[in-house]
């Protein structure tokens, strides 16, 4: 790794360099994700016209598709940290991790629900074991054993390390999950996009007035989720630290 | 080798492992993790000989009879290349219409699927009414993009 990153890796590694400099991080995330979905809402739900065949009710994919899209970030997240915690030994990835997790799972699980509201009404039933629903249903216990996991020992760093393993063999189902539709015929219908995005070949099978409000809504969950990582991963290094001399100045402990 | 060079080489192992594992898992599952089967499919006899199964594909435009005064419905579920009568009675999820997509469940009877249950398999488009999109009928495997418009205007 060359001079420039590794200097730029260590110090913000470092638990009470982090710890000061990604508050106004936090902060600057939570104001672009606050008015982005609060755009993305107003743009979903009154300026996008209703859908040819599913009139208003295909709405709620402004939620669906977005927590879809972060149940599977967030797995890789959490697979990245484990592998940066494992290998550079860097305690900092495991706290992000262990911070990380439960926002996963609560997207899946966000997935999950509003997805089979849609189905009723839209397919005719509110569950399905086809391939894309029961990968995705895989996701969210993956997310509870990493958990779990991570909270399974005595010791905190057996715990991250065993959790940490769990998240790099588990993220083997997000592409799982993301060809599903392509690989086996589900009831699922297959991704609003489409073609490699790096040879452009991209496209969509959004209409452009339907498309914006959900890339906004998007960028707002992928703001929130920053803004929630970095305040959950700051709490978690104060706790696991408070017995050092910075963590006990910056909760005003004597 | 530093220790640091070890872990790397230690997890690059165990992702192989399980990668190489899972990729031939899945091409074992390839083809077989059907949630349901196409006509065609059922044509090449991979549908049970007894019991249920699900049977998908579109509904072909024109093909729609209902028995007056009762729920009894009937439709040809066709991909293009084999077609399969079917008979249904109850109630038809609310995007069923010519050209959707569907998946049936029951089972073959004298060449008549006899459906207890319909659920509907919209495609990926979504956009304002009035638009035409290839998108708008689900894709069946073997089936031309483009839904029944392409099954049907097709020489």
């Amino acid at each position: 790794m060359s001079g420039r990153w590794s200097r730029w890796i260590h110090r913000w590694a470092s638990p009470p360099y982090f710890y000061r400099a990604s508050r106004p991080w936090g902060r600057v995330f939570a104001v672009v994700s606050f008015v982005a979905i609060a755009i993305g809402l107003y743009g979903g739900l009154w300026l996008a016209p209703p859908d040819f065949q599913q009139g208003n009710g295909f709405r709620i994919i402004y939620v669906h598709v977005p927590s879809a899209w972060m149940s599977l970030f967030i797995f890789v997240f959490l697979a990245v940290c484990g592998l940066i915690g494992l290998i550079w030994r860097i305690k900092l990835a495991h706290a992000m991790a262990s911070a990380a997790a439960p926002i996963g799972a609560a997207f899946t699980a966000i997935t999950l629900v509003t997805g089979s509201l849609w189905a009723k009404p839209m397919w005719g039933t509110f569950w399905v074991w086809d391939a894309r629903l029961t990968s995705e249903l895989i996701l969210f216990f993956l997310y509870l054993g990493v958990i779990a996991l991570s909270r399974s020992f005595e010791n905190q760093q057996t715990g991250d390390r065993a959790a940490a393993i769990l998240a790099i063999v588990g993220a083997v189902d997000v592409p799982i999950i993301h060809y599903s539709v392509d690989w086996w015929q589900t009831l699922h219908q297959g991704a609003i996009f489409r073609g490699n995005p790096f040879d452009g070949h991209l496209h969509t099978t959004v209409a452009p007035s339907m498309l914006w409000p959900l890339l906004v809504m998007w960028l707002g969950f992928m703001c929130y989720f920053g803004a929630l990582v970095l305040w959950r991963a700051r709490s978690e290094i104060l706790l696991r630290q408070l017995d050092t001399g910075w963590a006990r100045e910056a909760v005003g402990a004597p | 080798m530093t220790p640091r060079r070890q872990r790397m080489f230690m997890l690059a192992a165990m992702i192989v492992a399980v990668g190489a594992s899972v990729f031939f898992a899945l091409r074992a599952l390839h083809g077989e993790l059907l949630y349901y089967l196409t006509p065609t499919q059922v044509a090449e006899g991979r549908a049970p000989t007894s019991g249920n199964f699900r049977l998908g594909g579109l509904v072909l435009p024109g093909s729609v009879r209902r028995r007056p005064g009762s729920m009894t419905v009937r439709f040809v579920l066709t991909d293009g290349h084999h077609s399969i009568p079917v008979v249904f009675t109850g109630v038809l999820p609310d995007l069923f219409r010519p050209g959707q997509g569907v998946v049936a469940r029951g089972d073959l009877v004298k060449g008549t699927f006899v459906a207890n249950e319909i659920l509907a398999k919209h495609g990926p488009g979504y956009h304002p009414p009035g638009i035409h999109s290839r998108y708008n009928a689900p894709h069946i495997p073997g089936s031309l993009p483009g839904g029944t418009t392409a099954l049907v205007t097709r020489p």
